[in-house]
């Protein structure tokens, strides 16, 4: 590609197609176009609808102020594109350069663009998962089934893990005056993101709201009426719940499966790639024409050491589909790096949280801001003596300046004086994450150490 | 019909937007935004100039009339 006038080529009359039409395949499809890409187009994705927004599937939905199927995300440019929507792609053959489709079809690529995302984890047991009232939270037709059995008013609702999405379900279940039973099976909610400090104010959160929350607990099995109606779930204590509804809140499996036996680095932890979105093969080599992007990538990251970070974040997604969109298209040299800081946000029980950083590789928690017992705190964490993450409980706008010393790796505990520093603040705490070698469903962030092969890797379902 | 994202990591929550299409924005809590993910054509006006004046234009607007239909199964 170097000056023989290729990359010229591929941009007048290459042929680029994505795979996963959601939000990174959409951002870029925008990008490849807004960039000068006027060869063919063709976004493949197995969901029938045109590419839609999810965080509003466990909150403006389900609060009830709109519709699921009325969640499309906006379109930021026209796009010419072939949309090849309905039909999943079922595997790739990187010798001859083609995906090929669950219809038989084959879509020939000179660049691919990987962006299949992450299911929700179903319930493990069958037969149960099967029972009517018993859902998952990821698509917007999940979102629409559990809307409308929530309208029809159940008499109790269990969710059943305590993740950022079973919290924000619990949240507006709540909202909603309908009676709530959350199973966790961490010491508390947000645990695996935020550690047991943070959490246990989340747990607070959740009691005070009036969430019959059951922490060091799992649910053993569920149980169904003779019309196949879910009605009780048993618990890990002994104890049974009685409830027609349940949702199974276990974190995500990446959608890797089609790419089993391509020569492609892709395996339950996802897709890896370098910093510049390309995707690894199985032997650890960089491929030229396959890039990965979004929910479904990890890739290593220079504020981690280069470890392999897993995000399943929005803005992540986002900015990495834009990036791997410039790249497939520019010279080396022109190329750009994903490094962004990672960031996330959350609504649940009236407060705004958000993160920056990498709380979850914390091993210690400054309460910089605010207090823990007002629900309004900022919390930085360190690790090795510097500030790696940062969270924010209501307190949003102080979020930047954290950023900033993460990105500058500063000095963990950070010296300043804050303004309203309270009796929390004076020292750090033990940020008390869980484990890291017992399996938790709702980190979001999954460190994937340096190995881009990730053959060694053993899945452990979380419950 | 307008469709909206929001993209909360950069919202500050100052809630310009509320102030201005109040059917459209509205805060929840103390500093958490929510927003109808699509607007009727009639709020077009009133989105655009909330958008707009959103200090750190974290709200995503179509940029083009997405005609019904555009998004097909092409095969
Ligand atoms: C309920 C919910 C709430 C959320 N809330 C927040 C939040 O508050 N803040 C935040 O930062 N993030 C949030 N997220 C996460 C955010 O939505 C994701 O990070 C984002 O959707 C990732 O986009 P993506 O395009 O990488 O993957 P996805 O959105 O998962 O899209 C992947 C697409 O590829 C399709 N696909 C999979 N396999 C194939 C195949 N073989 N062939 C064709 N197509 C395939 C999938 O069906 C899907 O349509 C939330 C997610 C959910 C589900
Ligand atoms: S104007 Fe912008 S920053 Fe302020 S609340 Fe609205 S979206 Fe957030």
């Amino acid at each position: 590609m170097l000056g023989d006038g290729s990359l010229e080529r591929l941009k007048r009359e290459g042929r680029i197609v994505v795979v996963g039409a959601s939000l990174a395949g959409l951002r870029a499809a925008e990008t490849l176009r807004a960039e000068g890409f006027a060869g063919s187009l063709t976004l493949i994705g197995d969901e029938p609808h045109e590419p839609y927004d999810r965080p509003p599937l466990s909150k403006q939905v389900l609060l009830g102020r709109a519709a699921a199927d009325r969640t499309a995300l906006p379109r930021l440019r026209s796009v010419d594109a072939t949309w090849r929507l309905g039909v999943p792609a079922t595997g790739l053959d990187m010798a001859a350069g083609r995906v090929r489709l669950a219809d038989d079809d084959e879509v020939p690529y000179d660049r691919l663009l990987i962006a299949t995302g992450v299911r929700a984890r179903a319930w493990p047991r069958e037969a149960e998962a099967e029972l009517d009232g018993v859902f998952v939270l990821r698509t917007r037709d999940d979102s629409a089934a559990l809307a409308r059995r929530l309208e029809e008013g159940p008499k109790r609702v269990l969710v059943i893990g305590a993740g950022f999405t079973g919290s924000e379900i619990a949240s507006a279940c709540r909202e909603r005056g309908l009676a709530v039973t959350v199973a966790e099976r961490g010491a508390a909610p947000l645990v695996g993101a935020l550690g047991g400090v943070v959490g246990a104010v989340a747990a607070e959160m959740q009691r005070e709201h009036g969430v019959d929350l059951r922490c060091g607990v799992m649910v053993t099995a569920l149980e169904g009426d003779a019309s196949g109606r879910v009605r009780a779930a048993h618990l890990s204590d002994g104890s049974t719940v009685e409830t027609d509804v349940v949702i199974v809140s276990l974190g995500a499996i990446r959608n890797t499966e089609w790419l089993a036996g391509s020569g492609l680095g892709a395996g339950p932890r996802g897709i890896a790639c370098d910093a510049g979105c390309r995707a690894f093969d199985i032997r650890g080599i960089v491929t030229d024409d396959i890039y990965a992007a979004g929910d479904v990538a990890r890739s290593p990251h220079p504020l981690f050491g280069y470890q392999f970070l897993s995000l399943e974040h929005w803005g992540n997604a986002a900015s990495q589909a834009r990036i791997a969109a410039h790249n497939m298209i520019s010279e080396s040299t022109d190329r750009i790096p994903h490094m962004e800081v990672p960031a996330f946000w959350s609504s649940q029980f009236g407060v705004n949280i958000k993160s920056v950083g990498v709380p979850s590789l914390g091993t210690e928690v400054l309460i910089s801001q605010g207090a823990l017992r007002d629900h309004r705190f900022i919390g930085v964490y360190g690790y090795q003596g510097r500030v790696i993450g940062a969270v924010a409980f209501d307190q949003a706008r102080w979020l930047p300046f954290y950023q900033e010393l993460i990105e500058t790796t500063a000095a963990f505990p950070p010296p300043f004086p804050t303004v309203d520093r309270c009796s929390d603040g004076q020292r750090p705490l033990d940020a008390d994450f869980p484990d890291p070698s017992v399996p938790t469903h709702g980190p979001t962030v999954t460190l994937g150490g340096y190995s881009p092969a990730d053959r060694r890797m053993t899945f452990t379902p979380a419950h | 019909m307008v469709r909206i994202a929001v993209d909360l990591n950069r919202c500050q929550g100052y809630a310009q937007c509320a102030f201005l299409a109040p059917e459209i924005f509205t805060m929840h809590g103390e500093e958490a935004l929510l927003y109808a993910p699509e607007a009727d054509e009639a709020h077009r006006a009133k989105l655009a100039q909330a958008a707009a004046a959103c200090p750190v234009q974290a709200i995503l607007v179509d940029a083009v009339d997405v005609p019904a239909g555009a998004v097909s199964d092409a095969r």
